[in-house]
């Protein structure tokens, strides 16, 4: 049995994973409209290659890839495409985004698609390329490009493939139910992450709370004919364990420096619903057009995990949950940790949307208006960043940035663990992302004020080089004239004088209205 | 429809600021209960005199500063505050002294710096060094404990609020002012001698102080605070004791036990420097802080010319609490270099 490390701070908050009813996965079927986001993960859009009125069907291209920050987006299910325009998406700051409206005809025609015969032998760029295809961002809610994040770094070389089922957040099962049901292909495709990697070893991690989706794992794991050395670890659940950075601390002891890369330590984690997207990738073909969702909270009448297609709006999901919206005021994209909240529901599920929580009040209430901060040191208990919270609420709140740096702001990876404990219910995490912000637009405005200077200056010594360049040949024709006048004074100096003058009245004669230097 | 757009977090734990306030105030609950005992009722009589005063001075303080008075008296923090300085002052107090205590705490103490959780310094002991400089007879005078003096009833602690100058008190010298006015004996014999001296530390106030403890452990197992700056005021001031023991000679500064067991030492040990607000932050910055306070807690009873000392070792390391945490900042994760191997 492999031991595990122990992590600063964390909570243990009511879990309520049950409400789900993990390892059931249910089909939430096919609207009759999908909205698909162009932007669906971190990094460019990709480029539209549909029109408007055009049929497409189930998983044919409908946005191209623009550089290697871009991932692909195809057709959930067949249909035509009814507007590609501006649309709500679920975004924190209710953004909008470039959509793809597809009517569904119901008839869930796809394309036949093929996959790779044995990707043990095919080439490592070659598999990326098809990963790049398929669509795939991580599916774990940061929406990282996969291909990137297997290209890995440049001169870093991964020892280590980290499949992340720890799923730490309360509420959110997904994972848990995807590990229950396929676990032979969360291996499988961590087998072929791994050959992409060049990963010696694959850690299957999983909290203690989910001994169905455990000993599935295993199973899985001794089953499958591996090269890779295997090995399904679990630890104690807490809170946040699952974060990267956290779970590789638990696994290895180690931490990933500050500003850092998992690659430095030589391991890349991926989330198992992305590794069983990249199986059916490689194997299949198949692009990734669906995910798990776990549609919960007390105010839906049937919550569970519902297989979900892409683009499917929420205001569907929530009709078909059964949703009573008599004792609810919150929707959240996301578990009550680090989700936020949607204004309405009339946004799509996308490529990260792992959880939709629909909580009544008595069960996530409202908060209470913040009072003072008694500087308990809760939060610095619950920190797992090892943080004090406390100072950089101090400092956010006198907005001095040199402490919040000093005080590592930017290590901060707002879990939200210390407003969970905070005892006068502040919204910590709330002013560390709105300081984090004014830090990145002080060093944005400091990196274009810097550029002006330098442009100023190099304008100033610019001016200053052709005003001396001028004075010089000024100088050089007064000492030529000196010369001369030098060379003429052997003759006689009056009649020089006079010829000169003539020579002076002459020219003005022959010029009147030569424009002077300076009015131009 | 139109939901309510709020941050993450949405989920919240169990704790609450009046939550905490009101588990401290259920922790002095032994040591009151001891002082009580060994006393008579004046502590119980200054705590309730003084959370009236409390609740009229902090609902004043915030009409004057314009605030809504409901959520600042629902949070029973400055009830914790009275309570503790009530506590700290001599049984049999006269109402004015209660009041000023009460006032300057209160206002001077927190209101002026802000209000709650702005206070550099802790109020209660603000309070009790004002009194302790601008009163010092009536500071210093102490009931005789039960069993070396006659303890006084109800009407006796009534008289003795109203109308001092009517009350008559059995007033002896603590066993901390014995031993600083000790000439010449040795600490067995001045021990052997003096009636104050009890089991190990001093009649009474052994007690109170176990009393004391017993409630801060409760406190710790209810994680209100860290053992950080409990721990280092006891190690510290046990190992100044040690030092200064002298074995036992005429000269000695009295045992660990004794100290550990004497006057505030544990009162102040885990209900007046474990105050969030006025102390250092991260836990090793406690841990120093708290130590530095039992050292100048030896230094001052010993040395010093007032008959405790905590009041104003806490005082000093308040000023001192924001340079600690200048130099005990947590490292945090990913801080440290990754060592070769570790690749």
């Amino acid at each position: 049995m492999r031991s595990v490390h122990a992590i600063h701070g964390g909570i243990h908050p009511y879990e309520a994973k049950g409400l789900a009813a993990p390892g059931e996965l249910l089909d939430a079927g096919i609207p009759d409209k999908l909205v698909l986001p162009l932007s669906q993960h971190i990094g460019r859009q990709p480029e539209v290659v549909v029109a408007v009125g055009e049929a497409v069907k189930g998983g044919q291209l409908l946005a191209l890839a623009e550089g290697p920050m871009s991932v692909s987006l195809h057709a959930p299910t067949s249909g035509v495409i009814t507007a590609i325009e501006d649309r709500s998406v679920p975004h924190p700051s209710g953004l909008t985004n470039r959509c793809i409206e597809l009517q569904c005809d119901g008839e869930d025609d796809w394309l036949t698609l093929t996959g790779l015969s044995d990707w043990r032998t095919t080439d490592r760029n070659a598999l990326i390329e098809a990963i790049s295809g398929a669509g795939i961002a991580g599916m774990g809610g940061a929406g990282f490009p996969t291909a990137v994040k297997v290209n890995g770094p440049p001169g870093q070389s991964i020892n280590t493939l980290i499949i992340n089922g720890t799923e730490c957040e309360p509420y959110i099962s997904s994972d848990d139910t995807l590990m229950q049901i396929d676990a032979p292909s969360i291996v499988e495709g961590a087998e072929i992450l791994a050959h992409i990697v060049g990963a010696k070893e694959i850690l299957f991690a999983v909290e203690d709370n989910k001994p169905t989706a455990l000993a599935a794992m295993r199973n899985a794991v001794e089953r499958s004919e591996s090269e890779c050395q295997c090995d399904v670890v679990t630890f104690p659940t807490k809170y946040p364990s699952g974060g990267e950075k956290q779970l590789i601390e638990i696994l290895t002891g180690k931490q990933v420096p500050s500003g850092g890369l998992p690659a430095h330590l030589g391991i890349v984690c991926q989330n198992p619903g992305t590794a069983v997207a990249v199986r059916a990738a490689i194997l299949e073909g198949k692009p990734l057009t669906e995910r798990i969702v776990t549609l919960t909270g007390e105010a839906l009448g049937k919550p569970g995990n519902y297989r979900v297609r892409l683009g499917t709006p929420i205001s569907y999901l929530l009709a078909i949950t059964k949703f009573d919206p008599s004792n609810n005021r919150r929707l959240i994209h996301g578990g009550p940790m680090m989700g936020f909240a949607l204004e309405n529901s009339d946004v799509p599920v996308i490529k990260t949307t792992n959880c939709i929580l629909v909580p009544t009040e008595q069960e996530l209430p409202t908060p209470p208006p913040a009072q003072a901060c008694i500087r308990c040191g809760l939060c610095a208990e619950a920190c797992p960043a090892s943080l004090l919270p406390q100072q950089l609420y101090w400092y956010a709140r006198a907005k001095d940035q040199e402490q919040l740096e000093k005080h590592h702001l930017f290590d901060c990876i707002e879990c939200g663990a210390c407003s969970w404990v905070c005892p006068s219910h502040i919204p910590l995490v709330q002013y560390y992302r709105s300081a984090k912000g004014s830090i990145i637009d002080a060093r944005a405005e400091k990196i274009r004020s810097d550029r002006s200077r330098e442009r100023f200056e190099a304008r100033q010594e610019r001016v200053e080089q052709e005003l001396a360049a001028r004075e010089a040949q000024r100088a050089a024709r007064r000492a030529a004239a000196q010369k001369k006048a030098d060379t003429d004074t052997d003759d006689d100096p009056i009649a020089a004088a006079i010829a000169r003058a003539k020579a002076k009245k002459q020219t003005a004669e022959e010029t009147p209205s030569a424009p002077s230097d300076t009015d131009s | 429809m139109s939901f309510l757009k709020i941050t993450s977090p949405h989920g919240h734990g169990p704790m609450s600021t009046a939550g905490i306030m009101q588990t401290v105030l259920i922790a002095t609950l032994p040591g009151v209960i001891a002082l009580t005992w060994f006393f008579g009722p004046g502590t119980l009589i200054n705590i309730a005199v003084g959370a009236a005063l409390a609740l009229v001075f902090e609902a004043g303080a915030l009409a004057l500063r314009d605030r809504s008075p409901t959520p600042y008296l629902k949070d029973y923090s400055v009830l914790v505050t009275s309570t503790l300085l009530c506590i700290a002052l001599p049984p049999y107090s006269p109402w004015w002294l209660i009041a000023t205590g009460i006032f300057s705490s209160v206002i001077l103490g927190k209101h002026v710096f802000g209000g709650l959780g702005y206070n550099p310094f802790n109020p209660a002991m603000v309070g009790y060094v004002i009194l302790l400089i601008s009163f010092p007879l009536q500071m210093s005078t102490w009931q005789a404990p039960r069993g070396l003096g006659e303890i006084p009833g109800m009407m006796d602690a009534l008289t003795a609020l109203v109308s001092p100058a009517t009350y008559d008190a059995v007033t002896m010298a603590t066993p901390l002012d014995v031993l600083r006015q000790n000439q010449g004996l040795l600490m067995a014999d001045l021990q052997a001698q003096k009636p104050q001296f009890g089991l190990w530390a001093g009649v009474g106030w052994e007690w109170v102080n176990i009393a004391f403890l017993v409630g801060g452990v409760w406190l710790l197992y209810k994680r209100i605070f860290t053992w950080h700056a409990p721990v280092g005021l006891l190690v510290a001031l046990g190992m100044c004791a040690a030092i200064g023991f002298d074995s036992g000679s005429s000269e000695s500064g009295g045992s660990p036990l004794l100290h550990w067991l004497s006057g505030a030492t544990m009162f102040g040990a885990f209900f007046i420097i474990t105050d969030p607000v006025s102390s250092a932050v991260s836990n090793k910055g406690r841990l120093i802080f708290g130590a530095l306070i039992g050292v100048l807690i030896y230094l001052i009873r010993v040395h010093g010319n007032y008959p405790d000392a905590v009041a104003f070792a806490v005082l000093i390391l308040n000023f001192a609490a924001p340079l600690i945490d200048q130099y005990t900042q947590p490292a945090v994760y990913g801080s440290r270099p990754v060592k070769e191997d570790e690749l």
